[in-house]
């Protein structure tokens, strides 16, 4: 048997419920692996005796016959979402100190699951960042190096704890959100499954907001079909979330291994960006190939607003942030850097409390909604995004699914593309599309680059049909083999 | 009567119009569930919602949108079947989000009409522009430590309805009457109960002076006026300032004011760096609100009888002079015990009791008309017995005085004391006799053409009588043995 931390989930599920393996043992084997692999800096915080606690009742549920779907599954949370008497930072300064009294819908459903807590992992300050360096609490290493290069990589943003994480094997998933890009980047450079699913499926009550209209909580592992099984737990209608979608949730993993015959793939061309890197428009070109062999029918299509996209995010993100950050500002908890007078105050504890990039961010959203600009910038973004979701509406008549590559690069030092901000913000280039639309899109690792680091593909479908998506994903994994592991990982 | 204030420079009109926060009667906040009641210990009342902690998020309060629906329909307002949230962003200790929650370019009220009723007998018409939802903010105490303020959430995410007049007001007076209306209205739908004292209706007047015939002048804002009768001295005063400051050469700038009642004038609130922005945009956490037709039907269904209804049927059904219906149904409670009173005998009789010695007792005795000793089936019974003849309506007064001290009932009271009115035509004939005996000089005088002692005789018989005597036989009697 392979040693417990390189499970798959599914695995894990089907061994524990055969009793084959205890809860306890592989939460001891996780645990153990995120000690070790401290450096990678993947955890904020870690919770070992909570995970063992977990998973001694894990195991007493399982022997009583009252498992849950995830019973005994040792997961690391971001520390974005809330969670019960464990602290919470949004990878921020401006949490310091914050412990919810409360437990994000979307942990609670895992924990109502039977899932064992891990801890927080590390993210961008506020989900903002696409290279995890913005966190108060560090950058995340990626356990991927390129081939002869002991430089330390970026997992990607904003989730790069979690991916690094599941890459690692420090844990066999974990949660994740994603406004722009946050969960399928982050996957595509570690060589994790991630997916976004539709706006709307999981619940945003109890993850600390960045962008309301866009943020999305879902989930990142090893497979797609640990994935299907995660979304299954995380989702569904919550009366505490207006914005939450009242549908009913599939058993996704039931969808996989039903094949694709029959299925139409779209590949946009305007997402055929100029300056792509050859070996991104390769893979593509093989992911199509792979697809068209598992009888799939391609089909070029027109995402005519796609070039639109990233400045329309880079307004609309940025404008709900700088709003959904008011709170912070050191009266009620977190931080606060008292001063001469409330406006004083305000000052210190936000300057000292945010990072640059949240600040940046706060600025110009504050800048696109002030009176004088906002037609220009936020309503006329408002009025592209409409035209973006439009575009899908369009393609939806015409095929199933959406194939484009998941990022325009594979990962990169840490500092290589600090210098100018919209270098970085180009890595959401083709998954925040999904975002603005509301679409469910996932990112599945296709192979290598030339310096051993993993590519993503990512799937988009049709809101709410997250099972088409991990169809198609599925059959992308099953031709792609992906084998390939990291450098650093547990066991190693 | 037009009202005018007159300058050096001549003659000016008033131009006015109010923003009315008026705070939802409902158990919870809008898009909260915590408790809403006024007095509570400080920040007992607030979730996690209110206090903005991270990850939360608002759900609108259905009944708060029915109040706001039904207020709508007593203001014969549309109803927007389909309104928006917007945030209202500004940085304060005691907006604990850092944005208000309103509703800036989609109401759920569009445009209506308020008919008020003035000192002089006349109504008239003021638009209503809009009404609207958002969230209260709490409390900064700024006088309970020499350096900090405290903060007390308990009102921070409270339903309020601001509903916005038509600059159609042109005086103190009309604002007066305006207030009085709209309060007397939201007090009957049961959708705010008014108090201008607890805060729970708040004016923010919006004033201009112009010379007759003009286009709108600048206007100010006068915030947070908290009685009507300031809001009547706030107009006046803000009007003779701009007043004062055109006739000097000068401009008026919109600004935002504060009534000092103290000093009974307005000054300015707000110096440039507090100039804001507010940035705003339509929150992304709620999606647009849509009423169900059918829905708002229901509501409209279910609406009471609004003040200016009912002031109509009382003047069809029970034959009362405007003045006495508008006087009744000023307070639901009064119209309702008037029309227990009323119903089923003389409506006229009924008003001048309730209006007249009721109201006196209430008054004297500071009782409001729910903790009134009386109750309307014993005013009523307390009419029958006048109206059968049991009692004449001198004893009635002294009946009803009983009712008051002692809460009984009138016919008890009248056994009691025995009150009953004497129709015994011998103890009558008696009666009458012995006074005319006592008195044959006064006879005498009568007999000769002095008639004005008729009333002299009737007094002195009723007194002999203990005041029991039917007053029609009095008379009759002392006609005869006159003769």
């Amino acid at each position: 048997m392979a040693a417990l931390t390189d499970l798959k989930l599914a695995e894990a599920t089907e061994l524990l419920a055969a009793k084959k393996i205890s809860a306890t043992e592989l939460a001891k084997a996780h645990v153990d692996a995120i000690e070790k692999l401290s450096s990678l800096n993947a955890f904020i915080v870690a919770t070992p005796e909570r995970a063992m606690a977990d998973a001694k009742r894990a195991d007493e549920r399982i022997a009583k016959g009252e498992a849950g779907p995830l019973e005994g599954i040792p997961l690391a949370i971001k520390d974005l979402f809330c969670t019960d008497g464990i602290q919470t930072t949004a990878g921020s300064r401006i949490l310091g100190g914050f412990t919810p009294p409360y437990e994000s819908t979307v942990s609670a459903n895992l924990w109502r699951d039977g899932a064992v807590c891990l801890g927080k992992t590390n993210l961008d300050e506020f989900a903002m960042g696409s290279s995890n360096t913005t966190s108060a609490y560090g950058n995340v290493v990626n356990p991927w190096k390129r081939r002869g290069d002991n430089r330390d990589l970026v997992p990607g943003g904003s989730s790069g704890g979690s991916a690094a994480a599941v890459a690692a094997r420090l844990c066999l998933g974990a949660t994740a959100t994603d406004t722009g890009g946050s969960i399928r980047q982050p996957a595509a450079f570690t060589g994790t499954v991630g997916i976004k699913p539709t706006y709307g499926r999981c619940s945003r009550w109890g993850i600390v907001a960045f962008a309301s209209s866009l943020d999305q909580a879902g989930p990142m592992a090893r497979s797609v079909k640990d994935c299907a099984i995660l979304l299954r737990s995380m989702a569904g209608f919550d009366p505490k979330d207006s914005t939450s979608a009242d549908v009913a949730v599939p058993d996704f993993a039931a969808a996989l291994g039903q094949g694709v015959k029959g299925l139409r793939i779209g590949v946009p061309k305007e997402y055929r960006l100029d300056g792509l890197a050859p070996e991104i428009g390769a893979l593509w070109e093989q992911g199509i190939a792979w697809l068209k062999a598992a009888g799939c029918t391609i089909h070029e299509i027109s995402l005519p607003h796609t070039k639109y996209a990233l400045p329309t995010y880079y307004i609309v993100a940025p404008a709900e942030a700088s709003s959904n950050l008011a709170r912070y500002d050191g009266v009620r908890f977190g931080l606060r850097v008292p001063g001469d007078s409330l406006d004083a105050q305000y000052e210190a504890t936000r300057g000292e409390g945010f990072g640059e990039e949240v600040r940046r961010r706060i600025m110009i959203g504050t800048y696109v909604l002030s009176a004088g600009y906002y037609d220009a910038y936020y309503l006329k973004a408002q009025k592209v995004r409409a035209l973006i979701a439009r575009d899908f509406d369009e393609a939806w008549k015409s095929v199933d699914a959406i194939l484009t590559p998941a990022t325009p690069s594979s990962a990169f030092a840490i500092g290589e593309k600090q210098d100018d901000p919209v270098t970085m913000y180009l890595n959401d280039v083709f998954t925040v599309t999904a975002n603005l639309a509301g679409l469910p899109g996932i990112s599945v690792p296709a192979g290598l680059d030339a310096q051993g680091l993993p590519l993503g593909l990512q799937v988009v479908g049709r809101a709410f049909d997250e099972e088409t998506v991990f169809r198609v994903a599925e059959a992308i994994e099953q031709a792609a083999g992906f084998s390939a592991v990291p450098q650093i990982r547990a066991g190693a | 009567m037009t009202y005018t204030l007159e300058g050096t420079t001549g003659t000016w009109e008033v131009v006015v119009g109010l923003e009315v926060h008026a705070q939802v009667i409902s158990k919870a906040k809008l898009f909260s569930g915590a408790a809403t009641a006024f007095g509570a210990e400080p920040n007992t009342q607030v979730s996690f919602v209110d206090a903005a902690f991270p990850g939360m998020l608002p759900v609108i309060n259905r009944e708060c949108v029915a109040q706001a629906v039904r207020t709508g329909l007593g203001l014969n307002a549309q109803i927007n079947l389909e309104s928006r949230f917007d945030r209202k962003n500004y940085f304060y200790a005691d907006l604990p989000a850092g944005y208000q929650i309103s509703q800036y370019q989609h109401p759920i009220v569009g445009t209506g009409v308020i008919t008020i009723d003035l000192p002089d007998g006349t109504s008239k018409e003021i638009g209503i522009t809009r009404l609207h939802l958002e969230q209260d903010a709490g409390k900064s105490l700024h006088d309970q430590h020499p350096t900090k303020s405290y903060i007390d959430l308990n009102r921070a995410g409270v339903a309020l309805m601001e509903i916005v007049s038509e600059p159609d007001i042109r005086s103190p007076e009309e604002a007066g009457a305006y207030l009085t209306k709209l309060r007397q209205i939201l007090r009957y739908l049961g959708t705010c109960d008014g108090n201008m004292e607890e805060g729970s209706m708040r004016a923010d007047v919006n004033v201009s002076v112009r010379k007759p015939g003009e286009a709108y002048r600048t206007r100010c804002e006068v915030k947070n006026v908290n009685s009507i009768r300031f809001v009547m001295q706030a107009v006046e005063a803000e009007a003779r300032r701009q007043i004062a400051v055109w006739e000097e050469g000068g401009e008026v700038a919109q600004e935002t004011r504060l009534f000092d009642s103290a000093r009974g004038t307005t000054r300015s609130m707000r110096s440039k760096e507090h100039a804001h922005d507010y940035r705003y945009f339509p929150d992304p956490d709620l999606l647009p609100l849509v009423l169900d037709p059918a829905w708002v039907e229901g509501l409209k269904a279910h609406l009471p009888e609004l003040p200016d209804a009912k002031a109509a049927r009382f003047m069809k059904d029970y034959g009362l002079p405007a003045y006495d219906a508008r006087v009744l149904v000023a307070e639901q409670a009064t119209a309702d015990f008037y029309e227990a009173v009323a119903k089923g005998r003389d409506g006229k009789q009924a008003a001048n009791w309730v209006m007249g010695d009721f109201f006196a007792a209430l008054n004297r005795t500071g009782r409001s008309i729910e903790e009134s000793p009386v109750s309307a089936a014993s005013l009523g019974k307390l009419l029958d017995l006048i109206n059968d003849a049991t009692i004449n309506g001198r004893i009635a007064k002294e009946v009803f005085e009983a009712m008051v001290e002692t809460g009984d009932d009138p016919v008890a009271i009248v056994d009691a004391k025995g009150l009953r009115q004497v129709t015994d035509t011998g103890a009558i004939d008696a009666a009458v006799a012995e006074v005319l005996a006592k008195n044959a000089d006064k006879v005498a005088e009568y007999r000769g053409g002095k008639d004005k002692l008729f009333g002299f005789f009737v007094g002195q018989v009723m007194k002999a009588m203990a005041g029991k005597g039917n007053p029609a036989l009095v008379n009759e009697v002392l006609k005869k043995q006159l003769g």
